[in-house]
């Protein structure tokens, strides 16, 4: 309860803020003090000290999974704001404004980690994406911003319903919105439950951007303003994820063997479209549209997999994944041409930056001593472990192979190509270090990811 | 894991990986190159040191354990038994020479390649003392990305485009290797990586052909045989000298050692279906390399094919599966290892003198460099397998384990022998006999360093090729242990 609380107490907070602070800076500088708190409270609550104890009617249970990731999803929050803070203050009047939002989402985030009832998901997930609606069109003046966000929102809306609907059959079947009694009460699969749970799953899909129902993704992450996206693809994608699992694992995990075709068919259709559509792309920021699409394809495989090797596997990738495409985000939202030749020569004018950067792209790639070996390494070993369906691991192998294409076209330009004209970019000594620092930690999860899991456990 | 350093192994990890990135830090002209070099000799020092402390009671000095990633069952296991020390001795004489022959060369960034080049040192020693399964996973990559930047970034003029081929070749075929090592290590009983694990597993017949595909795909790509060889005739042309040498003396060995490690004794029974097959794809491809090497006019080029070749002879003797034919290979990817230096070295030292690499514009050159001619025409005969040579004792106990094997098929690869001496000594007739032509007419003959260099790869060619025991002994350690499963069988 104490990361609920804090965050939406410290986003209204925010939206005073505005009012009182002039200087930019200093909201960046509350609001990252505000992370620090959230830190902390959702440490003493992992460390089982509860500052509000309020009834939720087991509404809401948090677990030790729940718990190690809120900290790992305010823990990568800190680090956007790290990374991006500067770039959020150059977004209209009052930045403390969209740090509002930022927190709200988190809100929204840490009721999704805890969800036990169907009606607590539900409002978890729109708690999460009416701030992103308005983020994705923050900036008023550019049409595909505004573009981006009316599609979001339409097809936010749209998956909305289908999920509201999906529980109403859910209901109509189990007559309760807990998931422990859906769970109990799933002995075999009725024409209503069925429909239920496929139309969650569709709707679970959407908000993952797993295929077939990713159409969306593509267009919104360009739209959306570079510093925007960077949270988008990060921090509430693995929320989506988290809530997909949770709820798979509670309401559904008694008829595992009878949808785990369905999530092995979507993971690979996923896989397959994320990676084989990356390779065409000219822009890195819709090249890492489809490379967050790819990702999810590997999560998806946590999913399907439901063991303990998927729970650690997928807060490691939670982990690894955020780090990395924030730092890529983080530099690319300095720039204005996103395309791939704008990055040429780059390590040669930036040798910190683009070092930090490539650590970023060889773990997204899942090159061993990244966290993001370790990461895929997981989600491969789950599913071998759950033993059905050895297929969807070499597609998965087949797809780390395809996306080590585009990737390195990155790392080619960073570092092998020479320079042609140039964007003209500043970073600061901080900025480097933040991405050097960040650079460092996807190492150590690469060298010592037992060390992140180890939380679960003590 | 940053336990003690009372032991060999760790020192060979951690003295590379330590001055790599001391390099790396260092912006003081011609610093990084000084610690390399140091690092280097310092390695080839401990090297040497587990040679003379070998045998029983210094176990413990040549064998290292820490716990790493206990909930998978991973532990930072080396050892260094008769197989490795060979390779580790390889690759500890080979990269001071590199390194000494290159001293005058000036890189930009130069701390970050001589950073890069430790790296893959450390990579390289780990790859051959890894005792678990993921740990020998880490290094072979680890060997590979610090490559991949070398010559991407310091490399010829179409390098990027041969470097990618290069690294996707080899990066598919790693992704094979985890597929199958995932497999194996879900089967051992208490899942472990450790590769005393993975020798006692019993695996049925189903499962080990597929597997043995998963990682003969890998080494195959690695060493490379025909026809996985393609990208290694450009990746060769295009990277910096240094890199060249090593990849071609070095990294290739990777994948024949991968194949003595790990695939011999995991698959037994499918070694047993496909080596007569695998033999013969081989020994045609040695051919069909060969062939392409007598129409090649480019030294460079000459020189990759010629590797390609040898390098199948290893593996033909590998697959033969017999004792004498195994002890032969290690040998000889230790000579082999030598040898191409030489070749590389002169080869570069001719195209730095003349500016041109094919050979048919080049000529007389012993009338100008005599030094240089005595010294590469010994490694010319070193590399046809000339008696009294290295590579003849090698040659000839693969041979020896082939024909017991084969006969006939043991003819078939001597055919690629014959054909090698054929493109030696042609490019040795074309370079350095005739008339002086005008694009040798200004070369000099090699300096101090050169003459250093190249006496001390003389001397080893002479020494392994007279006397060749003291060397089989240490090769002797494990070679046993490779074919025990075979016994049976």
């Amino acid at each position: 309860m104490n990361t609920i609380i804090f965050s939406a107490l410290w986003g209204v907070l925010m939206m005073y803020v505005g009012f009182i602070v002039k200087k930019q800076k200093s909201a960046t500088a509350f609001a990252v003090l505000g992370l620090i708190v959230l830190l902390i409270v959702s440490w003493l609550e992992y460390a089982g000290v509860s500052i509000f104890t309020i009834d939720m009617q087991g509404m809401l249970r948090y677990n030790r999974l729940s718990l190690v990731f809120n900290l790992v999803m305010i823990f990568s929050t800190l680090v956007y704001f790290l990374l991006s803070g500067s770039d959020i203050e150059k977004f209209g009047k009052s930045s403390s404004d969209y740090y509002a939002l930022l927190f709200f989402i988190l809100t929204g985030i840490s009721i999704i980690s805890g969800f036990q009832s169907l009606l607590m998901l539900f409002i978890g997930i729109e708690i999460i994406s009416i701030p992103l609606y308005i983020l994705a069109g923050s900036e008023k003046s550019n049409l595909k911003s505004n573009e981006a966000a009316l599609k979001y929102f339409l097809m936010g809306a749209f998956s909305t319903g289908i999920m509201l609907m999906g529980i109403a059959f859910l209901y109509g079947d189990a007559g309760t919105f807990y998931v422990e009694g859906i769970n109990l009460g799933l002995g075999k699969i009725t024409p209503m439950l069925a429909v239920g749970m496929v139309l969650l799953m569709a709707a679970m899909s959407f908000k993952v951007s797993a295929a077939p129902f990713h159409f969306w993704t593509p267009d919104v992450y360009d739209g959306t303003p570079t510093v925007f996206t960077s949270f988008m693809a990060t921090i509430v994608k693995a929320a989506g994820f988290f809530a997909f699992f949770r709820l798979f694992e509670n309401a559904f995990g008694n008829l595992h063997s009878d949808w785990e075709i369905l999530i092995a068919v979507i993971a690979t259709l996923t896989l397959l479209i994320g990676n084989i559509t990356a390779v065409f792309q000219q822009s890195i920021k819709r090249m890492l549209s489809y490379s967050s699409i790819a990702q999810a394809g590997f999560m998806l495989m946590g999913v399907f997999a439901l063991n303990t090797f998927a729970k650690h596997g997928l807060i490691l990738y939670f982990a690894a994944y955020s780090f990395a495409t924030l730092g890529i985000f983080a530099v690319l939202a300095k720039f204005k041409d996103h395309s791939i030749e704008a990055f040429n020569g780059f390590a040669k004018r930036y040798p910190l930056v683009g070092f930090s950067m490539l650590i970023c792209i060889l773990s997204l790639a899942g090159i061993p001593l990244t966290g993001g070996f370790f990461a895929k390494y997981y989600m491969l070993l789950a599913v071998i472990k759950y033993g059905k369906m050895f297929w969807l691991v070499i597609v998965g192998i087949l797809c780390a192979a395809i996306s080590v294409y585009y990737y390195f076209k990155l790392v080619q330009a960073i570092y092998f190509k020479e320079a042609a004209q140039r964007e003209d970019v500043v970073f600061t000594r901080s900025f480097e270090l933040m991405m050097l620092a960040n650079a460092i930690l996807i190492i150590i999860l690469g060298i010592h990811p037992d060390w992140l899991m180890s939380l679960l456990y003590m | 894991m940053f336990a003690a350093f009372d032991n060999f192994p760790s020192l060979l990890i951690w003295l590379p990986l330590v001055a790599g990135v001391l390099s790396f830090f260092i912006k003081k002209e011609g610093a990084p190159r000084n610690i390399s070099l140091l690092s280097s000799i310092l390695s080839l020092a401990i090297v040497i040191a587990s040679l003379l402390f070998s045998g029983q009671q210094h176990a413990g000095l040549n064998q290292v354990s820490y716990i790493w990633l206990p909930d998978l069952g991973s532990s930072f296991g080396f050892i260094l038994d008769g197989l490795t020390k060979i390779l580790c001795l390889l690759t500890a004489i080979v990269f001071p020479l590199v390194l000494l022959i290159t001293n005058k060369d000036e890189y930009k960034n130069s701390n970050a390649f001589y950073g890069l080049l430790m790296l893959t040192q450390c990579g390289l020693m780990g790859v051959f003392m890894a005792t678990d399964a993921l740990v020998f996973y880490f290094f072979w990559e680890l060997a590979l990305i610090p490559v991949y930047f070398l010559s991407s970034i310091w490399g010829g003029d179409k390098r990027i485009k041969a470097t990618f081929k290069f690294f996707i070749y080899t990066f598919i075929g790693s992704l094979f290797l985890l597929i199958g090592i995932l497999y194996l290590y879900l089967q051992t009983p208490h899942q472990s990586f450790n590769l005393a694990a993975f020798y006692n597993l019993r695996l049925s017949a189903p499962e080990q052909h597929w597997l043995f595909f998963l990682f003969f795909i890998a080494f195959a790509i690695k060493m490379p045989i025909f026809p996985f060889h393609t990208w290694q005739p450009e990746a060769y042309e295009q990277a910096p000298r240094p890199v060249t040498m090593i990849m071609s003396s070095i990294m290739v060995k990777m994948g024949v050692f991968g194949l003595i490690r790990w695939l011999l004794p995991l698959f037994p029974l499918a070694v047993k279906d496909y080596n007569t097959g695998i033999i013969l794809l081989i020994t045609v491809g040695m051919i069909y390399v060969s062939l392409i090497a007598i129409y090649q006019d480019s030294i460079k080029r000459l020189i990759a094919y010629s590797s390609i070749a040898h390098i199948g002879l290893m593996a033909a003797g590998i697959f033969s599966l017999k004792e004498i034919a195994l002890q032969g290979v290690i040998l000889q990817m230790f000579n082999h290892g030598i040898n191409i230096v030489a070749l590389w070295i002169a080869a570069d030292f001719l195209e730095r003198q003349t500016g041109v690499t094919e050979i048919s514009q080049l000529g007389g050159v012993a009338q100008k460099a005599p030094k240089l001619t005595v010294f590469l025409v010994i490694a010319a005969m070193a590399n046809i397998a000339l008696p009294l040579t290295n590579a003849f004792v090698g040659e000839f106990t693969i041979f020896n384990g082939l024909y017991q094997f084969n006969p006939w098929l043991a003819a078939l690869a001597g055919v690629s022998i014959i054909l090698s001496a054929v493109y030696t000594l042609n490019m040795i007739k074309n370079i350095f006999y005739g008339e002086v032509v005008p694009a040798t007419t200004e070369v000099k003959d090699i300096g101090r360093t050169h003459i250093l260099v190249f006496s001390i790869i003389t001397l080893l060619v002479f020494v392994i090729g007279i006397y060749p025991s003291p060397i089989f002994k240490i090769i002797q350690e494990s070679t046993a242990l490779v074919l025990n499963k075979y016994g049976s069988l």
